[in-house]
């Protein structure tokens, strides 16, 4: 409870939290605000926005109504951010884990795996990833994580490396646990506070990382993103910028979104009392 | 100076297996493409019987079991070679080579200028923190760390390029200008104002939070408390005692935003169609030529290995501990 209070307390974590809110409910209601496919053509092409009531943020270039997008494209970017960051975040904690436990041989191998993996652009990764495999949502979702799971995974080791040689894995140790169930049902769980915290960051670094892939045509073709917007609206850029304008003030307006509510949520996590 | 090399040498040594891991993992990575450069050559001729198919695999030695390719593509390595290109038909060290000039205009006018502007700014925000100047770019330096460098590259076009005409829209010079010397430096100037000042903006961000945090938790510490006690002027404790020992966490941030920004720099020069290194990715993406795309990766490594032995030996002249604990060893 008192978490809530000190989450409650951060004026910051309050507005990402109304941020993020507006924008989960518009995402959940899309199918219901916009019925059908968003890239269905609704009208005739380049539609200024504020001139028809029925297609308030006008068309595009191929007369596909751009609120329908904006509101569906909050889907992709929510969806994708946050899955893309539970993988990373799963992976990382779980081989950050396994390597400041087991020490040795093993963590210096994996250590040198995350090492490789922090030397290549995590974006060059994402780009080779899933132009291998097809875009598709959860190959883009797998192609962010790769590039983003060594942060947790340095973080979760620093932190085991600290808990291991606690007295209740002694304890553990003593009545006979296995190493890795101690690894993964005392240590890890102890371990995951501070690699929850960074967890925001790398939502709002996978919002956009997708964009930037969807700008550059490797989104899935067949769901509406931001950056697949962005893109469409290039080709008009100099008769008609705010169709590539408006998508882009969406992007900006989830990730400062997320940074504050991630702002709350480690001063949630802090232990100790935040000074003002 | 004998510790400094020796330094770079440990560095260089231990980051040896590293890079193996990423040529291994690029490999089958890229392994599991459908489809071979042969394959995407022939749709691109418009197709060919399945005699010159093979003829043309086991001119590329793509008819031979992964393993040994594999083992041909590290041997060949080092000896600097690359590979061939498919796509564009030419030796993929020299394509790299002839493209990277234009993004290291691009990469080291963003990060000196992100560098410069981005401390500057922090120590201004942490000289006193809490306060409204410190408030306010606070606020700022998140709304710019929120901005996709790409879409702030378009704005910036359509503002500074199609409307005000202060910059061109594109490129890396004027085509076929016939400027020669200081001329054309400053022809290439004009043209990588706007994409440097996109890329930059993020990292500009990013290096102020990081100066002011840095300061914010320098403040604390007893010395700045002996230092005041002791009646030195305000601009000197600033500058001398606290934004000088948070300046170390900004240099380690530089080192670790290498690879990001040459990753950052795909999408720039795309969108301002600059014939450098990161677009290359996005033409061998294109192309389907894998063998190409595997070069680009493997150099990006390299590329970031020194750029961190770089900030390596800039840390060591900066903190002289790093250097002390490296004569001993």
């Amino acid at each position: 409870m008192s978490a809530l209070i000190r989450f409650a307390r951060s004026p910051e974590g309050l507005a990402g939290l109304v941020i993020l809110a507006v924008l989960a409910i518009v995402a959940a209601l899309a199918p219901l605000l916009f019925p059908g496919d968003p890239l269905r053509i609704a009208g005739t092409p380049m539609i200024a926005p504020f001139t028809d009531p029925s297609l308030p943020l006008g068309t595009d270039r191929l007369g596909r109504n751009v609120l329908a997008g904006l509101v569906h494209g909050a889907r992709a970017s929510l969806i994708v951010g946050i899955a893309a960051a539970i993988v990373a975040v799963l992976i990382g904690s779980i081989v950050g884990t396994l390597a400041g436990f087991a020490g040795g041989l093993i963590d210096e191998a994996l250590m040198r795996v995350v090492d490789a993996f922090q030397i290549v652009p995590g974006f060059l990764l994402a780009l080779a990833f899933v132009s291998v495999l097809q875009p598709s949502l959860p190959i883009v979702i797998l192609a962010i994580a790769l590039g983003a799971w060594t942060g947790p995974a340095r973080l979760a080791r620093a932190e085991v490396l600290s808990i291991r040689e606690r007295d209740y894995v002694a304890s553990a140790r003593i009545i006979g646990m296995h190493p890795l169930e101690i690894a993964l049902r005392e240590v890890l769980p102890n371990a995951l506070p501070p690699v929850l915290a960074l967890s925001a960051v790398i939502v709002a670094g996978a919002v956009l990382t997708e964009a930037a892939l969807s700008f550059l045509g490797l989104g899935d073709p067949n769901i509406v993103t931001w950056g697949s917007m962005i893109a469409e609206g290039r080709a008009v850029l100099r008769s008609a910028p705010y169709l590539s304008i408006v998508p882009g003030i969406a992007l900006i307006a989830t990730v400062i979104g997320t940074y504050l509510f991630g702002e709350g949520l480690s001063a949630m996590l802090s232990r100790r009392e935040q000074q003002s | 100076m004998n510790s400094a090399l020796r330094l770079i040498g440990r560095r260089a040594i231990s980051s040896i297996p590293v890079l193996l891991i990423v040529v291994i993992g690029t490999f089958f990575l890229l392994e599991l493409a459908p489809g071979d450069a042969v394959d995407a050559y022939l749709v691109s001729i418009g197709g060919g019987d399945a005699a010159l198919t093979e003829q043309l695999r086991a001119q590329y030695g793509l008819d031979q079991s992964p393993l040994s390719r594999l083992w041909l593509y590290v041997t060949a390595l080092l000896r600097f070679d690359l590979g061939w290109s498919v796509g564009f038909n030419r030796p993929i060290s020299e394509l790299i080579l002839e493209r990277l000039p234009n993004t290291f205009y691009l990469m080291g006018s963003a990060t000196a200028l992100s560098f410069v502007l981005g401390t500057a700014l922090g120590i201004v925000s942490g000289a006193r923190i809490g306060s409204l100047r410190d408030r306010l770019l606070s606020i700022g330096s998140l709304a710019l760390y929120a901005i996709p460098s790409f879409w702030l590259g378009l704005v910036l076009s359509v503002v500074f390029a199609v409307q005000l005409r202060w910059f061109p829209t594109s490129g890396i010079e004027t085509i076929a200008s016939g400027k020669e010397g200081f001329d054309r430096v400053l022809d290439i100037a004009r043209h990588l104002v706007l994409p440097v000042s996109a890329l930059s903006m993020i990292y500009l961000a990013l290096f102020l939070r990081v100066m002011r945090a840095g300061m914010a938790e320098i403040w604390r510490q007893d010395f700045v408390r002996a230092a005041r006690a002791k009646g030195i002027t305000r601009p000197r404790l600033v500058l001398r005692h606290v934004a000088r020992n948070a300046l170390l966490p900004v240099v380690t941030m530089l080192g670790l935003q290498a690879a990001s920004m040459l990753g950052g720099s795909v999408v720039i020069e795309s969108v301002f169609a600059i014939p450098g290194f990161g677009r290359l990715a996005q033409e061998a993406v294109g192309l389907r030529d894998a063998p190409l795309l595997m070069g680009i990766i493997v150099v990006s490594a390299v590329l970031v290995i020194l750029v961190n032995m770089i900030i390596d030996l800039i840390y060591a002249f900066l903190d002289p501990r790093v250097g002390a604990s490296e004569r001993n060893t």
